[in-house]
């Protein structure tokens, strides 16, 4: 059971991977990304993560990528022109990506016995188990990443601000 | 042939390299700066992904906390990010990366 | 195969359950909203309106529907998919009853119990913001986007106080998973005050109740929140450039969404099944005695005191009046009696909650967008953190239980 729900997920991921790569409208690539935030979310639950599926669905498929929906239809992205492409790029650009993945699928697989299987129960993670180690161990992360996010919104709301000085004069 | 009720490790870690390839080749060759964005997103999941495996791999909450820090930055560095396109685009009116190149020459 | 073949079976019945409820609870808006409004409401189809619903399902499903040829045609058919989709997915993990055993087989009255159960529901009412945002861009027309951005910017601001708001009673509850919510909401402090969230000490949270009930008004785009769609506002908002069964998917998913917002506040916050006084002091006859009532009024009108110039119902209200009393003697059977308790308990919690939702609707005006913005960043937000810091000072002072 286990292993029919990880080839359906992880095909929808990497079907919806291709399609980001391929689309002409930014929308499209940006509804192919939320599919592949859906189906990461139930592999993580079938690695037995079950807060960090809820926290990816909740942050990352229902925050960041509406806001990146909302800046496309502000910004009405017209499609992509495809204009022609250096020849070094084109030459090598194909090849060596297909070089780079059949080198990590190697080493992967020669890695892959010693590794063993993943069992769906095997190590349950819940909020429970987060929080106690979120909030004794690593601690002093959590309060930087606080103030690292407390930066990100003073830094948005400056460099929105500008244009709408920039309006009204 | 695994049985029908485990899943070998390896297989979620190749996976996650295709993710990250997919995410690579997307932030080469497209010339839309958001989907040079989102390609960067897609790479930042991959990477979840592999914590995650390894988290339960070897029996340790350790590698989702670093997911969830990896969240938290990706989602601040969406916010900074779109912030940034959006001035830009309303100076130079373009959304492609090819144009904005007044430092060049 | 027997649990998936319960799961099935229960699956069926939530299902019919609420498709039906979904339709009736629009005839039910419409008659409060025109009694509020001192007129009738619908009155021809059938006995005092009850058919309505069935003639709208006709009239949308038989209206002509066209797609403009400006749209953009995957998303446009995609749009409002999505929204009914993740309107009526929430409705799986709400838990409705305790453990029964009908006919020899145990099973927990409710779909599923994730462990994650809030979670859960946060993450859906987050991800449902994408069936009105691609609905409004969709159609390919300024107003309808502005409608739908407008809309998306809303929910996803007023998603903010409601996900502290349900944080506070989890501080206390200590679970996320809505089974164990509920059962933790059992028993009576004093003997009589029962134990739901609202009054639990050491902080009843009576105001993440109230955040949380303004914040789902938000999100469902109801009155005083519904700028949207309004349809003199907009020229309909995001729902502009559709017809017919398109247009009734949306429909659907606000009024799905409404009945899944009041489900969760009743399980989170009024103790889910629980009844209000002990069953010791009589609580196990409140639904005969309703019963009675209701039937007793109908057969007064029908038989003794007719409204003049309404004739059919000196037939129709005392078959409503007889239909009653026959749900009366049921409540009485002691068989069916820990399958029917706790849900009329639930529908009667969730039934409140729906009526002060079109209460409001036909009571308030609605508001201006900037005020609505202002409303939730500058108010609501800080006042659910500090509800929150409080809750957690005072869980801190009680010091760990048991």
């Amino acid at each position: 059971m286990d292993l029919i729900l990880f080839i359906i997920f992880a095909t929808i991921a990497v079907a919806c991977g291709i399609s980001l790569v391929v689309q002409k409208h930014p929308i499209g690539s940006a509804l192919s990304l939320i599919g592949v935030m859906g189906s990461l979310a139930v592999l993580y639950l079938l690695l037995g993560a079950e807060f960090i599926a809820a926290v990816q669905l909740i942050v990352y498929a229902g925050a960041i990528m509406v806001l990146f929906v909302f800046v496309i239809m502000l910004l009405n992205a017209g499609e992509e022109t495809i204009k022609g492409r250096s020849w070094p790029s084109r030459l090598l650009g194909i090849p060596l990506l297909t070089v780079f993945l059949g080198l990590l699928a190697y080493l992967l697989q020669r890695m892959g016995p010693s590794m063993g299987t993943v069992t769906f129960g095997a190590f349950n993670v819940g909020a429970k188990e987060i929080g106690r180690s979120l909030f004794n161990h690593y601690l002093l992360p959590f309060e930087v990443t606080s103030v690292l996010v407390l930066i990100a919104i003073l830094g948005a709301i400056v460099l929105a601000r500008k244009e709408i000085d920039k309006c009204l004069n | 042939m695994p049985q029908l009720n485990a899943v070998p490790m390896s297989w979620y870690l190749i996976l996650s390299a295709i993710l990250f390839s997919l995410g690579v080749a997307g932030f080469l060759f497209r010339r839309n700066i958001i989907t040079v964005f989102m390609s960067i997103e897609l790479m930042l999941n991959a990477v979840n992904l592999s914590f995650v495996a390894f988290s339960q791999h070897l029996r340790q909450v350790d590698g989702q906390i670093f997911t969830f820090f990896v969240m938290v930055v990706a989602a601040a560095e969406a916010a900074v990010g779109l912030a940034i396109i959006l001035t830009v685009f309303k100076n130079r009116q373009t959304l492609s990366i090819d144009e904005v190149s007044s430092l060049k020459n | 195969m027997n649990f998936f073949l319960i799961s099935l079976i229960k699956t069926g019945i939530v299902a019919g359950v609420f498709m039906t409820t979904l339709a009736y609870l629009q005839w039910i808006e419409r008659k409060v909203l025109a009694h509020i409004q001192s007129r009738v409401g619908p009155y021809r189809v059938g006995p005092h309106g009850l058919l309505q619903p069935l003639a709208d399902v006709v009239k949308l499903m038989t209206k002509e529907g066209f797609v403009p040829s400006h749209v953009n045609l995957f998303f446009y058919i995609l749009a409002p998919f999505l929204a009914v989709f993740f309107a009526l997915i929430s409705i799986c993990l709400i838990p409705f009853g305790p453990s029964v055993e009908i006919f020899g087989v145990r099973t927990d009255l409710g779909l599923a119990d994730i462990n994650v159960g809030v979670l859960f529901v946060l993450a859906i009412s987050s991800v449902g913001v994408y069936g009105i945002a691609l609905g409004g861009w969709a159609s390919n027309n300024k107003y309808s986007l502005m409608g739908g951005l407008r809309s998306s910017a809303q929910m996803i601001s007023y998603e903010l106080p409601m996900a502290i708001a349900l944080v506070s009673p989890m501080l206390i509850l200590n679970d996320l998973s809505l089974r164990t919510i509920v059962n933790e909401q059992a028993g009576y402090y004093l003997g009589v005050i029962p134990r739901w969230s609202i009054f639990q000490m050491p902080f009843p949270q009576v105001f993440s109740f109230l955040i949380f009930l303004i914040s789902a008004f938000a999100e469902t785009n109801r009155v005083p929140f519904d700028l949207p769609e309004a349809e003199n506002e907009l020229v309909g908002g995001f729902h502009t450039e559709y017809s017919s069964l398109n247009f009734a998917a949306f429909f659907m998913a606000e009024y799905a969404n409404m009945i899944t917002v009041t489900c969760l506040a009743t399980v989170l916050f009024l103790g889910g099944w629980h009844p209000l006084w002990p069953v010791e002091y009589g609580s196990d006859f409140v639904p005969v005695l309703l019963m009675l009532g209701g039937s007793a009024v109908l057969l007064f009108h029908g038989l003794i005191q007719p409204v003049k110039g309404r004739p059919w119902d000196r037939l129709t209200m005392p078959a409503a009046g007889l239909v009653f009393g026959a749900i009366a003697l049921v409540f009485l059977v002691p068989v069916l009696k820990p399958i029917l308790m706790p849900i009329f308990w639930f529908v009667a919690k969730a039934g409140v909650l729906l009526f002060i939702f079109i209460w409001i609707r036909g009571t308030l005006p609605r508001f201006r967008y900037d005020q609505l913005m202002n409303f939730t960043w500058k108010f609501l937000f800080p006042v659910a953190i500090v509800n929150l810091l409080i809750t957690a000072f005072a869980v801190a002072l009680q010091g760990p239980k048991n």
